[in-house]
């Protein structure tokens, strides 16, 4: 393929003009900075997605977006299913719907300034984090296939939390449509111990301080002022998101010839969306959405439990849960007509608009909470979807900082003890049981989360609200 | 022989041996390097692998998410494999430890293996892999 050339059409947004097997453009949301950041394969990356068929007016890439496989992370693009758009494994990945919930707690950081240590002593001892960790919940095979079909709503049916938090949930808490059976026995016994644990590698739980908030009215709607504590999880589906991706990218791989599909990179493994495979995929891959939903609902449980024994009268409510590697079936206006597409969304979060229909009561006039999670040194945003957000990228932000730098060249430049030290000067608590974990995840191996969110602003994807700085992070 | 390669989001995985099922072996040594030293995992508990896959490149795509899926549901850390490989099917016995977090320190839980810059060569009689598994 020849190299991808830029055009830039506004101050945020960058088009790659269909070439080769393209069947729609590449637009990208980025400043100058960060488009400079993106190198070739990324780009690459957002034109082979370009070439999948059934794709609906562009590839779109967000300004986190760096390389992954297959899609690049941060990529977001819609496949029209009466139109032969296909649904991709290589599209979510293989951590189905990881995401961030983010709740309130009702304290200030004056309350929690004089317990900090206590309290994250506490998190990193009752929250199973890390490699080879285990909760203390394990489900039979009809237990899982029943949490595998009602996400959120079954961990608050089994008394982990309340019914008010499903309100503040995408769809719900439940996503309608998964089939336990589309999912294998592998996946279903690597999931067996591993509900309410938060994993490794970039997953966190944070205690974090509202420092600034940008939009007072959408702020107050979301029950947000300065000075505000709040808690953040950052986890997806576990072991068994990552079997179900394994499991149907090997069955998309071998079956994507037979629907005529070339594939520009056998990581874009994707069959037909109704094809029998593909509906097999829909119905695992919501079971995956529901698996994780239901994870950061015990996680919640959990983490109200600590805080319970340290401030009794502390009540945690939620803010909003919302996951950034899935794949919806989602209503979209294209040239004028309602259609419903299949959105892709790898590393990218759905930021709805006001007035929509998934929107809790209380947020109807303000529009989705998105939820943007920084690395353990940096800010972390709330943002807030945007009507534009539905003409401009199928109502879609960017999910986090993204990396800028390998694991490998991480570790090479720092240590983990050093990171630890630097954090605690800008008195930061941070609980890791990997001193090498925490360099591979340094904060400086990550893009300036606060410029892509103002890229994110400035294009109009979803508005700035608040900034929220960490406290206490426990890492998995 | 094995190395670790950079990929911006995961970590790549690299070896190179004389015959198919040690270069294999090593990619599985990389694989566990990406959790923790291998040379501090003990070999106490041995497990037995087979699978079969339609060409080399599918195979080691298999052989490495076996190995990953015995370290998440037996909750094991794994340091010398005996591979055999014939017409494409793998036959392997592996031996390793439970993990213990304080003895490992484990840095990272392997996911999968991805297809991303996915090669099995043999040039001159040497035996190269590579591919990029997701953390």
């Amino acid at each position: 393929m020849a190299k991808p050339q830029l055009k830039r059409v506004s101050e945020y947004r960058w088009l790659i003009e269909p070439f080769g097997r393209m069947r729609v453009p590449g637009v990208i949301f980025a400043d100058n900075i960060l488009i400079n950041d993106m190198d070739e394969k990324t780009l690459t990356q957002i034109c082979n997605v370009a070439a999948l068929p059934g794709i609906v007016k562009a590839s779109f890439a967000m300004p986190d977006a760096h390389m992954g496989y297959g899609f690049p992370i941060g990529g977001v693009a819609a496949f029209d299913p009466e139109n032969g758009g296909v649904i991709s494994g290589g599209g979510v990945g293989f951590d189905i719907a990881c995401g961030v919930r983010t709740f309130h707690t009702g304290l200030s950081e004056a309350d929690i300034i004089s317990v900090k240590e206590k309290l994250a002593e506490s998190l990193f001892r009752d929250i199973p984090a890390g490699v080879g960790s285990t909760g203390n919940i394990t489900l039979s095979t009809a237990q899982l296939d029943n949490m595998l079909a009602g996400g959120a709503a079954w961990a608050v049916e089994k008394g982990f939390g309340t019914k008010e938090d499903l309100d503040f949930i995408e769809e719900g808490g439940c996503t309608k449509g998964a089939v336990p059976a589309k999912v294998s026995a592998h996946a279903k016994k690597r999931q067996q111990e591993q509900m309410g644990t938060l994993g490794s590698g970039n997953h966190y739980l944070e205690v974090q301080k509202v420092v600034d908030i940008y939009d007072t009215q959408i702020a107050e709607g979301f029950g947000l002022k300065k000075g505000d504590c709040l808690v953040s999880v950052h986890c997806g589906s576990r072991g068994l998101g990552h079997q179900i991706g394994t499991d149907y990218l090997k069955q998309m791989a071998s079956q994507a010839a037979q629907y005529g599909i070339d594939l520009p990179d056998r990581e874009l493994a994707s069959v037909p969306v109704n094809s029998p495979l593909g509906q097999d995929y829909l119905g695992a891959m919501r079971s995956g959405i529901n698996c994780a939903l239901a994870n950061r609902q015990i996680l919640t449980e959990l983490v109200r439990r600590v805080f319970a024994k340290i401030f009794p009268k502390a009540q945690l409510t939620m803010l909003y849960d919302v996951s950034h590697n899935t794949a919806k079936m989602e209503e979209h206006k294209v040239d004028g007509k309602t259609k419903q597409l299949l959105i892709h969304r790898k590393g990218a979060t759905r930021a709805f608009g006001p007035g929509s229909a998934d929107l809790p009561p209380r947020y109807k006039a303000f529009g989705q909470p998105v939820l943007i999670g920084g690395t353990m040194g940096t800010a972390s945003y709330i943002l807030a979807g945007t009507g534009e957000s539905e003409a401009l990228a199928f109502s879609s932000a960017c999910h986090g900082a993204g990396r800028c730098m390998s694991r490998t060249a991480a570790t090479k430049k720092w240590q983990g003890s050093q990171i630890v030290r630097e954090l605690a000067e800008r008195r930061i608590i941070i609980k890791s049981r990997s001193m090498r974990g925490l360099a591979e995840e340094a904060p400086d191996a990550y893009k300036n989360v606060s410029a892509v969110v103002e890229a994110t602003a400035n294009a109009g994807l979803a508005k700035k609200v608040a900034k929220l700085l960490p406290m206490i992070c426990v890492k998995g | 022989m094995w190395e670790h390669f950079s990929h911006q989001a995961d970590i790549g995985i690299k070896a190179s041996a004389g015959t198919l099922p040690e270069v294999f072996e090593q990619a599985a040594v990389a694989l566990t390097a990406i959790v923790t030293e291998p040379g501090n995992v003990e070999q106490t508990e041995s497990v037995q692998i087979e699978c079969s896959a339609e060409n080399n490149e599918l195979l080691l795509v298999d052989w490495l998410n076996s190995i990953i899926y015995e370290m998440a549901v037996r909750k094991m850390l794994f340091s010398k494999f005996e591979v055999s490989i014939e017409n494409l099917k793998l036959s392997a016995k592996i031996w390793g430890e439970k993990i213990n977090q304080e003895k490992h320190l484990p840095a990272v839980e392997p996911k999968a293996v991805t297809y991303n810059q996915l090669s099995v060569k043999n040039e001159n009689g040497k035996w190269t892999v590579q591919c990029v598994i997701d953390v």
